[in-house]
């Protein structure tokens, strides 16, 4: 019985870890790019610099870590939150899709932009 | 403080009524009554068709389990006074079927526990001239507060998941599931987690966190489960990773 | 008409339906769903941060306009909006961790404060590092 229900422990250890990794950087990186930059209440950091530090591999492995995890954590929080807060179970199959197809669509165009980065 | 209280209790009797009426009863308010107190004091004094249960009046026996003003309560340790000056409603426990007036029908959850092998596992018994099985202290701390559940059903009460999901084993199955696992003597946590490591075991859990908050024994189900779902999922990451050394 | 007031074993037990607004009823499971619906924006954030990943790759010029479009105003409030949500999952989180985690050293429980304690200077610490990188350095 176990076997064939792998996937969900799996599933939530990914979970944990993006939800781990969104609480620490989520905010501050949020925080800086959507809001601090934007206003002006921090100096920008010019193009140069900025490609300086997505350039970095130490911060490219973080970033796709990042982003891949978070978007699991996100998937799989909205698909059980469409499962109990509306009650919609016909749809299973379908919310999973778009769920964790979304996350692992997104996962692969995190890992391909943050290799591109010249 | 007054010195009395109102009533509004739950009535279904399905012999004649298809839904729940609501039935306003007077008691006396006194300092150190509870609900319990006010419940039988009806069915002595104004209405002997109150139907409820009840037994230690003193929150050991998990008997008295009802939604008062919405939340789940143990009706004994429930004080009128805090209440005042009413009036206090006083309804079945949420996400059970109704058998009449404020009792519920529990099979369900009686079933669900069973089917957690809530007891000592072993796969060789020791024979009783070795004597008995020893547990320190601290072996008995790991799962004393999961072994205080005195099976009341408020954490299936409070539970969105139970009522949205009648598969979902339950916090305190699950919490009684772990009392097991983390004894010493017990050899059983495999067998468990086959039947738990599934979605109407742990993983239909979202960590709402109201089980916990009605438990009148602190057994703190939520956490258990949490922690069962991160031994679980350790558990099923060796047994991908490294299958030859089978559980 | 009504169905039979009796089963086969028994007088008909009510069932009771969970309405599907289940989590208006109560402040904490208003918050627990206001929780769950952070992880949206969570994945906005990295949606979000992706787009200016691929326009600093593409050139200053993308990034300047990156930079504009971000201080529009609907995407200003947008990210306002998330920013909350995005912190109010990083605060639960955090609060719930000492509950489902629990570390033995040497023989002994770490209190939930230790937890709780160690889990907030790491989020400190990571701040003040991105914060560094990304103005200071």
């Amino acid at each position: 019985m176990a076997k064939r229900k792998a996937i969900e422990p799996l599933l939530w250890l990914l979970f944990s870890a993006g939800g781990v990794l969104a609480a620490l950087l989520g905010p501050v990186l949020l925080f800086m790019f959507g809001v601090a930059f934007p206003l002006g209440w921090l100096p920008t950091p010019s193009h140069a610099h900025l490609l300086g530090v997505l350039g970095n591999p130490v911060v490219r492995v973080v970033m796709v870590v990042f982003c891949a995890l978070a978007l699991v954590h996100g998937a799989h929080r909205f698909r059980y939150t469409l499962y109990d807060g509306l009650q919609i179970k016909h749809l299973n199959e379908f919310v999973n899709l778009v769920c964790y197809g979304g996350a692992i669509v997104g996962s692969i165009v995190a890992a391909y932009w943050m290799w591109q980065v010249p | 403080m007054p010195d009395r209280i109102t009533l509004e209790v739950a009535r279904y009797r399905p012999e004649n009524e298809s839904a729940i009426s609501f039935q306003k009863f007077e008691v006396p308010c006194h300092k150190e009554w509870v609900v319990l107190d006010g419940l039988n004091y009806i069915k002595d004094q104004l209405d002997g068709t109150l139907s409820y249960r009840w037994s230690c009046r003193m929150g050991v026996c998990g008997s008295c389990g009802m939604n008062v003003n919405g939340e789940p309560k143990l009706t004994c340790a429930t004080f009128l006074a805090d209440y005042a000056p009413g009036p206090v409603r006083v309804e079945p426990m949420t996400n059970f079927p109704l058998i009449r007036d404020l009792v519920v029908e529990i099979g369900d959850f009686m079933r669900k526990l069973t089917e957690v092998k809530p007891w000592i596992v072993r796969r060789k018994e020791k024979p009783l001239s070795e004597g008995e099985y020893l547990q320190t202290p601290s072996e008995l701390d790991e799962y004393k507060q999961f072994s205080m559940c005195i099976n009341c059903l408020l954490c299936y009460a409070a539970c969105p998941i139970y009522g949205l999901e009648p598969d979902f084993i339950g916090p305190a199955a699950i919490a009684l599931a772990q009392r097991y696992n983390l004894d010493s003597r017990d050899e059983g946590a495999s067998e468990r987690l086959d039947i738990l490591s599934q979605h109407e075991g742990i993983w239909g859990c979202t960590f709402v966190g109201e089980c916990s908050k009605v438990c009148p024994k602190d057994v703190d189900p939520a956490g258990a489960i949490q922690r069962y779902k991160l031994s679980a999922s350790l558990a099923s990451l060796k047994r991908l990773l490294m299958p030859w050394g089978a559980e | 008409m009504r169905a039979s007031p009796y089963t086969e074993y028994h007088p008909r037990w009510l069932r009771r339906r969970k309405s599907t607004y289940w989590w208006l009823e109560r402040m904490s499971y208003l918050i627990f769903i206001l929780r769950e619906l952070s992880s949206a924006f969570v994945a906005w954030t990295v949606v979000f941060l992706l787009m200016l990943v691929h326009a600093v790759s593409r050139g200053d010029v993308a990034y300047q306009q990156f930079l504009s479009w971000s201080t529009s105003l609907p995407v200003m409030l947008w990210n306002l909006i998330s920013l909350f949500f995005v912190v109010l999952h990083a605060a639960t989180w955090f609060r719930l961790a000492p509950q489902a985690m629990v570390v033995h050293v040497g023989g002994r429980r770490l209190p939930g404060a230790v937890i709780a304690a160690s889990n907030y200077l790491l989020w400190v610490m990571a701040t003040v590092l991105v914060v560094w990188l990304l103005v200071g350095g």
